[in-house]
C-alpha cells in the first residue's frame, strides 16, 4: 500500500478583485505518494502555481480557499499560522522559479541557510554553519566555505538556485514543492539541477511536486503527471502513459506543438488555436471547447467530469459509460 | 542563387569596464563579442544559440548598428554599415528590423496597437495619407493574425502572444529584408509559442526575409533555422547547416548543449547519456587563455590552454573551432 504524503481534495481558490471573482482553481483533487515526483503541467493562468500556494498558505490576501489538503495528519488549509510555521520550511519546503527574488539580497547566503537550522532545529551557530556548508556541498556548490560568506548577487543564477534548493532541503523535508525550478536557468544548468533532484528522490526518498510548463522537464523526472487547464485538472496518469497515449485533446495538443530533437523537423508546427480563456469569463461546458478540434454539442453545454477513460481525464470522447 | 545580404567579418564589441582603483581606476575590456563572422542570404535563417552571457543578443544589436562595434565590419548589400553617417544609416535601417523578447515591455503602453504598428510608416513614409496608412496597418494586422477591430486597443489589453504579434507587425510593415528576432518566443506559453513560430516562418517565406533568430531553446532553433551558430563567451564555437549541426555536432560545447536539452519522452529522457559541463561560466573580464571553453571542456588538454584553436572544416559550410574536433564525442540521438 503506497502512503499518501499529501492529499488535496476538492480544492477551490477564489480571488476577490474589483472586476469580480476570479476562479483560479476549481475542484482540484491531487495526491502525492511517498517517494514519488508528481509533475503538474499547464500554461500561465491554469492554476498550477495557485494550487500549491494555497497548500502552503501563501495565497495573496484577497484569496479564499475551500476543500482540504492533508499533510501528515494536518489539514493545511485549516491550520493556523503557528502550526503552518512548524511544518513549512521543515517537513514541507518550496522552491520558486526566480532564485534572485526568493533570496534576501542584503543577507549573506550562509546566514540565510543557518537561520533555518537555528529556527527549526534549534542548532547553535557553529553546528548550523557546519550543517549548512555540508548541505551546500551536497547540492554541488563548488567551494562552499567561500560561497557561504557571499551575497546572492555575487552568485550566478545556477548557484543561487542551488542555494535555494539547499535551503529547502536543510531540515530533511518529506515533500519539496518546486515551482518552475529551472525555468530561469540555462539548459546545461537545468540539467544539473534536475539530476540533483532525481538523486535526492532516489537516494533519500524525498517526494517532489514539480510544477512546470516544460514537458521535457516532466518527462525526465516525474512518476505521475497531472495536466491543468483553466483552473482544473483535465488529465492525470503515469508519466509513460501520458506521453505515449494522451487522451485529453489539450494534452495531445501540448505534446504535438512542442518540437523535439528526437523527431525530424516538420515544415509547420501543429498548434492549438486561440488562447487560454479569461478566468472571469470561462466558457460554459468544457473550458477547452472553444480551442478543441474534436468539439461537439455536448461539450458546449455540459462540463465533463474527471473520470476513467484510458487515463483519468475530463473529456466526453473518452468516457465510455454515458453519464 | 540568392544574393548575400549581410556579410559580417570579425565583428567585435568590447565594453570598457572599470576594475580596481576608485579614483584613478583601470579599464579592462569586457569582450562581449570577439571576432564573429558569418554571411546571410535572402530567405535564410541563421539560428544563434548559447547560454546567457555568450554574446548572442550583443551580436543581433551590433549587426543592426544599435551598438557600436569595436572592430570588424558589417557589410549590408556590399556597403559597409559601420562607415555610414547617421542619415545614411537611417535610410538603410528601413530594411532591417528587430523583434524583442519581452512582448509587453517592447511596446509603448500609451500608444494604441494601430499607432505602434504605424510608427515605422510615419518615420519612413511621411507623405503617406492617414487613410492609406490605416489600411496598411489593418492589412498587416490581418497577416499576423490580429483582428483589425483591435486597432484602437492599448498593449495592456492584449495577451503576451498578441503583443508579440503586434511587435512582429511593426517589424514587418516596411517590408524589411532582414529581421533580427531576439528570443521572440521565450516569454510565451507552449501553445502560443508554436503559433508565433509558424507565423514567423510563414512571413519569411512570403517576404523572402533573412532572419537572425536568437534563442536559448535548441529545439525551436532547429525547427526554424537553415544554419546555426553556437556562441560561447563572445566567440563562435561552431557554425553549420542545421542538419549537420544537430546530427553530427563536432564541438564539445555543442554536444553538451544538445545533450542537456530536455526531451519530452520519458523513455529517451531517462536513458540517454549526458555530457555534463564542469564548473561555472568564467568571467568574461578574465577569459581563459587559449580556447575559452577549455575550463569546462571534458576533452581539454595542454594545447587548449596554450593555443587558441583556428577554424577547422569538417564539412561543407561547417566550421568548428576546436583542437579536438576529430575525436568522436557523445552520440546525440537526433533524427536526421
Amino acid at each position: 500500500m503506497t502512503q499518501r504524503i499529501l492529499d488535496i481534495s476538492g480544492l477551490n481558490v477564489r480571488f476577490a478583485t474589483e472586476d469580480g471573482e476570479v476562479a483560479a482553481v476549481s475542484d482540484v483533487s491531487l495526491h502525492v505518494n511517498k517517494g514519488e515526483c508528481l509533475g503538474i503541467v499547464g500554461e500561465s493562468g491554469c492554476g498550477k502555481s495557485q494550487t500549491f500556494m494555497a497548500v502552503m498558505g501563501l495565497l495573496a490576501a484577497n484569496g479564499k480557499t475551500t476543500g482540504s489538503a492533508r499533510f501528515g495528519g494536518i489539514d493545511l488549509l485549516k491550520a493556523d499560522e503557528r502550526t503552518l510555521n512548524t511544518v513549512r520550511g521543515n517537513r514541507l519546503a518550496m522552491v520558486f522559479q526566480d532564485p534572485m527574488t526568493s533570496l534576501t539580497p542584503h543577507m549573506r547566503v550562509g546566514r540565510q541557510l543557518t537561520e533555518v537550522l537555528e529556527r527549526h532545529r534549534g542548532m547553535d551557530a557553529k553546528a548550523a554553519r557546519a550543517e549548512a556548508i555540508a548541505m551546500m556541498a551536497r547540492v554541488q556548490i563548488p567551494e562552499p566555505e567561500r560561497r557561504f560568506a557571499m551575497h546572492p548577487h555575487e552568485l550566478s543564477g545556477g548557484l543561487r538556485q542551488r542555494i535555494v534548493l539547499a535551503m529547502a532541503l536543510l531540515c530533511g523535508p518529506e515533500l519539496v514543492i518546486a515551482d518552475e525550478p529551472t525555468t530561469a536557468l540555462d539548459v546545461t544548468v537545468q540539467a544539473l539541477i534536475l539530476d540533483l533532484m532525481r538523486e535526492l528522490k532516489e537516494k533519500h526518498g524525498t517526494s517532489f511536486v514539480l510544477i512546470t510548463h516544460d514537458l521535457g522537464v516532466v518527462a525526465g523526472l516525474a512518476d505521475r503527471v497531472a495536466v491543468m487547464y483553466a483552473g482544473r485538472v483535465v488529465e492525470s496518469a503515469g508519466v509513460r502513459e501520458i506521453f505515449a497515449a494522451p487522451r485529453h485533446p489539450y494534452t495531445k495538443g501540448l505534446l504535438a506543438c512542442t518540437p523535439r530533437l528526437t523527431d525530424a523537423p516538420t515544415a509547420v508546427l501543429p498548434t492549438i488555436p486561440g488562447q487560454p480563456p479569461d478566468l472571469q469569463k470561462l466558457p460554459p461546458g468544457c473550458s477547452f471547447h472553444p480551442r478543441c478540434a474534436a468539439v461537439f454539442d455536448r461539450c458546449r453545454a455540459e462540463r465533463p467530469a474527471l473520470a476513467e477513460g484510458g487515463t483519468l481525464n475530463a473529456c466526453f470522447l473518452n468516457h465510455t459509460v454515458a453519464a | 542563387m540568392s544574393e548575400t545580404l549581410l556579410d559580417v567579418k570579425d565583428l567585435k564589441v568590447h565594453y570598457p569596464v572599470r576594475t580596481g582603483g576608485l579614483v584613478i581606476g583601470t579599464y579592462t575590456p569586457l569582450k562581449a563579442l570577439d571576432g564573429v563572422s558569418f554571411e546571410l542570404k535572402a530567405g535564410e535563417t541563421l539560428g544563434v544559440v548559447g547560454e546567457s552571457g555568450c554574446g548572442k543578443s550583443t551580436l543581433g544589436r551590433a549587426v543592426l548598428q544599435l551598438l557600436p562595434a569595436t572592430g570588424g565590419a558589417v557589410a549590408w548589400l556590399g556597403r559597409a554599415l559601420n562607415d555610414l553617417d547617421a542619415k545614411a544609416l537611417k535610410a538603410e535601417r528601413e530594411r532591417m528590423q528587430i523583434v524583442f523578447q519581452d512582448p509587453l515591455a517592447s511596446l509603448d503602453p500609451r500608444m494604441t496597437a494601430g499607432d505602434i504598428i504605424a510608427e515605422p510608416l510615419r518615420n519612413y513614409r511621411p507623405h503617406m495619407s492617414k487613410a492609406e496608412m490605416k489600411a496598411k496597418v489593418k492589412d498587416m494586422m490581418g497577416r499576423v493574425g490580429l483582428h483589425s477591430t483591435m486597432i484602437n486597443r492599448y498593449p495592456h489589453e492584449f495577451s503576451g502572444g498578441q503583443c508579440q504579434r503586434i511587435g512582429i507587425a511593426r517589424a514587418m510593415i516596411l517590408d524589411p529584408k532582414l529581421v533580427v528576432c531576439d528570443e521572440p518566443v521565450s516569454a510565451l506559453d507552449v501553445s502560443i509559442r508554436a503559433q508565433v513560430v509558424n507565423l514567423l516562418m510563414e512571413l519569411q517565406r512570403a517576404m523572402n526575409l533573412a532572419m537572425i533568430f536568437i534563442s536559448h531553446d535548441l529545439s525551436i532553433v532547429r525547427h526554424i533555422s537553415h544554419r546555426v551558430m553556437v556562441l560561447y563567451l563572445g566567440k563562435t564555437m561552431e557554425i553549420a547547416p542545421r542538419d549537420a549541426l544537430y546530427a553530427a555536432p563536432r564541438h564539445p560545447y555543442t554536444q553538451a548543449l544538445l545533450s542537456a536539452v530536455p526531451v519530452p519522452d520519458p523513455t529517451i529522457a531517462r536513458a540517454r547519456p549526458r555530457l555534463a559541463l564542469a564548473g561555472e561560466l568564467p568571467s568574461p573580464l578574465n577569459p581563459p587563455s587559449g580556447c575559452v571553453f577549455r575550463t569546462r571542456c571534458p576533452r581539454a588538454t595542454k594545447v587548449c590552454a596554450e593555443v587558441e584553436p583556428t577554424r577547422a572544416q569538417p564539412g561543407t559550410g561547417h566550421d568548428v573551432w576546436c583542437h579536438h574536433w576529430r575525436e568522436s564525442g557523445l552520440e546525440t540521438k537526433v533524427a536526421p
